[in-house]
C-alpha cells in the first residue's frame, strides 16, 4: 500500500486537471478535447452514475422528511387543496387520551426491551463464549427465530399467548407456576409484547456481543485470574469494560429500533386491552389510515423523528470518535 | 425464490470463507474460566452439565416454537385447540398445509412477495452501485454534500417517515402518478437506502485508483471499469447487501400494510395478518410455516456468511 499511494497521487491531479496523457494514445479517434469539455464530459459521467440513486434519495427520503415539517402545519386530504393551519395539529393530537398513552407504552416498552433485551443475550453470550463444543449449532439456534418474518412471530405468541389452546399458560401450569393473562390483561400485555421482541430480535445481539468477547485478549483474564480475582470479578472487571463500547452502541440501537414498534401491537393485540400496548408509530398509522388524518399523523410523526434523531446523532456521533 | 437463491452463492465464497473460517475456527483463546479449572475431573462435569443445560434451554426457547408451529399445522382442528396440548400429532394430517395453500391462496402471495423482493433488490444492486462507484472514484460536483446529505438520512428512523413517503407514492411529484398497488411502490424506496449505499462506497474506496487508471488506459470506459475490475473485486460486500436487501423487503410489513390496500397484490406478510381472523387455526399455522420456510431456507443455506457478517460488524465498532 505504502509504496503504491505515491504514483497514485501524482496521477490524480493529472487526470483531473488535463487529460491523462499517458491515455491519450487511445481515445485520439474522438478528436482533440478541451480541459473544460473533458471536465464536462467527466463530470456527465459521474451524474450519469449517480443520478438513479440520487433521484431515489431526493424523492424517498429527503422530500418527504421536508414534507413531513410541512403536512405538519397544514389540514391535508389527499385530492384537495393543503390548508395552512398552524400548530392546530399538534393541539389535537395532544388533547387525545391515546397520546399520553402510546407516548408511556413506547418509553416502557423501550425500557422494558432494553432491560430484558441487554441482560439475556448479553449472559448468553458470556455462557456460549465458555462453550468449546456445538459453537456453530448454537449460534444458528439462536438467529433463528431473526429470519422468521416478524409477522410470523408475532402470531406464533399470539397463539402462545391464548387463554384456551396457549401453551403459555401451559408450560407454566406444568412448572406448577401460576398462569397469567398475557395479553389479555392491561398491566400484562406490555410485557407479553416484549417478550415477543426480545425472543425474535435477540440473535444478533447475541452474535454481536459474541465476536467482541472473543476480541478480548485471554491475558487479561490471566492477569486478573493470578491476582485471585473470582470468576464474577473476572466478569465484572475485565469483560464488561472490555466491552463496554458495544454494549452502548448496541442498547442505543436497540432504544431507536424498539421506538418503532408496530407489528407486535398491530398484529397481537390491536393496541389492546385498554390502549395498554398502543405506540406511537400505531398511533401514527390509526391517524392516517383509520381518521384520514394526515396533519395529525405527520404532527406526531415530527414529534417521534425528533425524538429518534437525538438518539441517532448521538449513536452515529459515538461511533465516529473510535 | 428459488430465483433469488442462487446468485447471491457464488459472491461471498471466495473471500468469505477465509474470514469467516478463521473467526470461530477454534482458536482456544483464553476466557473467563481458566482451561485449567475444567481439565479436573470435577471441572468436566460441569462443563458438561453447564452445555447440557444450554443445549436444552436453546432447544427449548428457539426451536421448539418451531417444532410447536411445524406439528400444530398437522393436527386435526379440534386437536389442536385441546388442553392438554398434545406433544405428537396423534393424527398426522398435511390438510393444514394443504388447505393454506388453498384457501389463503398463497401461491398469489409468495409470488407477489419474490417478485416485489427480487426487483428491490436488482434496483439497489444497480442503483446504489452506481451511485456508490461514482461518489467513490468518478468526483462528482458536490459529491460530498451529497453524500453528507445522504449518511444524515441514516440517522432519520424509517418508520418515523411513512407516512409523507406514502404520500408521495400516492401522488409522484411531478409526473403526478399514483404508484399505490404497484411493486415500484416497493422497490423505488428500497434504492433510497443510505446503509448499503456506505457499505458499498466503503468497500469501492479501498480498491487502489491505479488499478481502475491501468485499465483506463486500456481503453476501458467507466462503465466498462465498473463491471469487468470493481464489481468482480466487491463480491464479499455485494453478496452482503444482496442479504440485506432480500431478508429486508420480506420482513417487511407496515410499508406493504400501507401502499397494498388490493388484497391480489399484497405480500405474504400482509396477507397473513390480513385473512388470521377467517381462516381456522390449523389453517393459519400452515401458513406461517410456509411463510417462513424461504427466508429460513436461505439462512441455512448462507449461515456461514450471514453470521461472520453480523459478528464483523461488531469488530469495526
Amino acid at each position: 500500500m505504502k509504496t503504491t499511494s505515491q504514483p497514485a497521487a501524482q496521477a490524480v491531479p493529472r487526470s483531473a486537471g488535463t487529460p491523462p496523457p499517458p491515455g491519450d494514445a487511445r481515445p485520439a479517434g474522438r478528436g482533440p478535447l478541451g480541459p473544460l469539455r473533458r471536465k464536462i464530459a467527466d463530470q456527465a459521467t459521474a451524474y450519469g452514475f449517480l443520478i438513479g440513486g440520487l433521484l431515489c434519495f431526493i424523492l424517498f427520503s429527503w422530500y418527504p422528511a421536508v414534507r413531513s415539517v410541512i403536512i405538519a402545519f397544514q389540514k391535508y386530504t389527499p385530492g384537495s387543496d393543503p390548508e395552512w393551519v398552524g400548530t392546530a395539529n399538534f393541539t389535537r393530537v395532544f388533547q387525545d387520551p391515546e397520546f399520553a398513552a402510546a407516548w408511556r407504552n413506547t418509553l416502557t416498552f423501550t425500557v422494558l426491551a432494553l432491560v430484558i433485551g441487554f441482560a439475556i443475550p448479553f449472559l448468553m453470550a458470556l455462557v456460549l463464549n465458555e462453550l468449546r463444543h456445538a459453537k456453530a449449532f448454537f449460534r444458528v439456534v439462536v438467529y433463528l427465530p431473526v429470519m422468521i418474518p416478524p409477522v410470523v412471530s408475532a402470531l406464533l405468541w399470539k397463539w402462545f399467548y391464548d387463554p384456551g389452546a396457549g401453551l403459555a399458560n401451559e408450560v407454566l401450569g406444568f412448572l406448577h407456576l401460576p398462569t397469567s393473562n398475557w395479553t389479555n390483561g392491561a398491566d400484562t400485555a406490555l410485557v407479553s409484547l416484549v417478550i415477543v421482541a426480545t425472543w425474535a430480535n435477540m440473535g444478533g445481539t447475541v452474535l454481536i456481543y459474541l465476536a467482541a468477547l472473543q476480541g478480548i485478549p485471554g491475558e487479561l483474564y490471566e492477569a486478573a485470574e493470578l491476582d485471585g480475582a473470582s470468576v464474577w470479578q473476572r466478569v465484572r472487571h475485565v469483560t464488561i469494560p472490555q466491552t463496554r463500547f458495544i454494549i452502548l452502541m448496541l442498547m442505543l440501537l436497540q432504544v431507536i429500533a424498539t421506538m418503532q414498534v408496530f407489528t407486535e401491537p398491530f398484529v397481537i393485540t390491536g393496541g389492546g386491552p385498554e390502549n395498554s400496548t398502543v405506540t406511537v408509530l400505531y398511533l401514527i398509522y390509526k391517524y392516517a389510515f383509520l381518521y384520514n388524518d394526515f396533519g395529525g399523523a405527520s404532527a406526531l410523526s415530527v414529534m417521534l423523528l425528533l425524538v429518534l434523531s437525538a438518539f441517532s446523532a448521538l449513536y452515529l456521533r459515538l461511533t465516529r470518535t473510535d | 425464490m428459488t430465483r433469488t437463491a442462487p446468485p447471491p452463492a457464488q459472491k461471498p465464497p471466495a473471500v468469505r470463507a477465509g474470514k469467516s473460517g478463521d473467526a470461530p475456527a477454534e482458536r482456544s483463546t483464553r476466557t473467563v474460566v481458566s482451561p485449567l479449572a475444567l481439565a479436573g475431573r470435577r471441572g468436566k462435569a460441569a462443563y458438561w452439565s453447564v452445555f447440557a443445560l444450554v443445549v436444552l434451554l436453546f432447544a427449548f426457547a428457539f426451536l421448539f416454537p418451531v417444532y410447536w408451529m411445524v406439528t400444530g399445522a398437522m393436527k386435526p382442528p379440534e386437536e389442536v385447540v385441546r388442553t392438554p396440548p398434545t406433544l405428537v400429532p396423534e393424527q398426522w394430517r398435511t390438510s393444514g398445509y394443504t388447505d393454506a395453500w388453498d384457501l389463503m391462496r398463497l401461491p398469489t402471495h409468495l409470488w407477489n412477495t419474490v417478485v416485489q423482493a427480487t426487483g428491490a433488490w436488482i434496483l439497489q444492486i444497480v442503483f446504489c452501485t452506481a451511485a456508490a462507484y461514482a461518489l467513490s472514484k468518478l468526483r462528482p460536483a458536490f459529491g460530498n454534500i451529497i453524500l453528507g446529505g445522504i449518511l444524515a438520512t441514516l440517522m432519520v428512523p424509517v418508520q418515523a417517515l411513512v407516512v409523507p413517503k406514502y404520500l408521495t407514492i400516492a401522488d409522484m411529484p411531478l409526473i403526478h402518478v399514483n404508484l399505490l398497488n404497484d411493486p415500484l411502490a416497493i422497490w423505488l424506496p428500497a434504492v433510497a437506502n443510505a446503509f448499503n449505499l456506505y457499505l458499498l462506497k466503503r468497500f469501492f474506496d479501498q480498491i487502489p485508483r491505479d488499478v481502475l487508471e491501468a485499465a483506463e488506459i486500456d481503453g476501458a470506459g467507466r462503465l466498462r471499469t465498473l463491471w469487468s475490475i470493481v464489481l468482480p473485486l466487491s463480491r464479499p460486500v455485494l453478496g452482503v447487501v444482496s442479504i440485506f436487501a432480500l431478508v429486508a423487503v420480506w420482513q417487511d410489513f407496515l410499508w406493504p400494510l400501507m401502499v397494498f390496500s388490493d388484497t391480489e397484490k399484497q405480500p405474504i406478510s400482509v396477507a397473513l395478518v390480513q385473512l388470521s381472523q377467517n381462516v381456522p387455526l390449523t389453517v393459519l399455522i400452515g401458513a406461517m410455516v410456509i411463510a417462513s420456510i424461504p427466508m429460513v431456507l436461505m439462512f441455512l443455506v448462507f449461515q456461514r456468511h450471514i453470521i461472520a457478517g453480523i459478528s464483523a460488524g461488531s469488530t469495526k465498532g
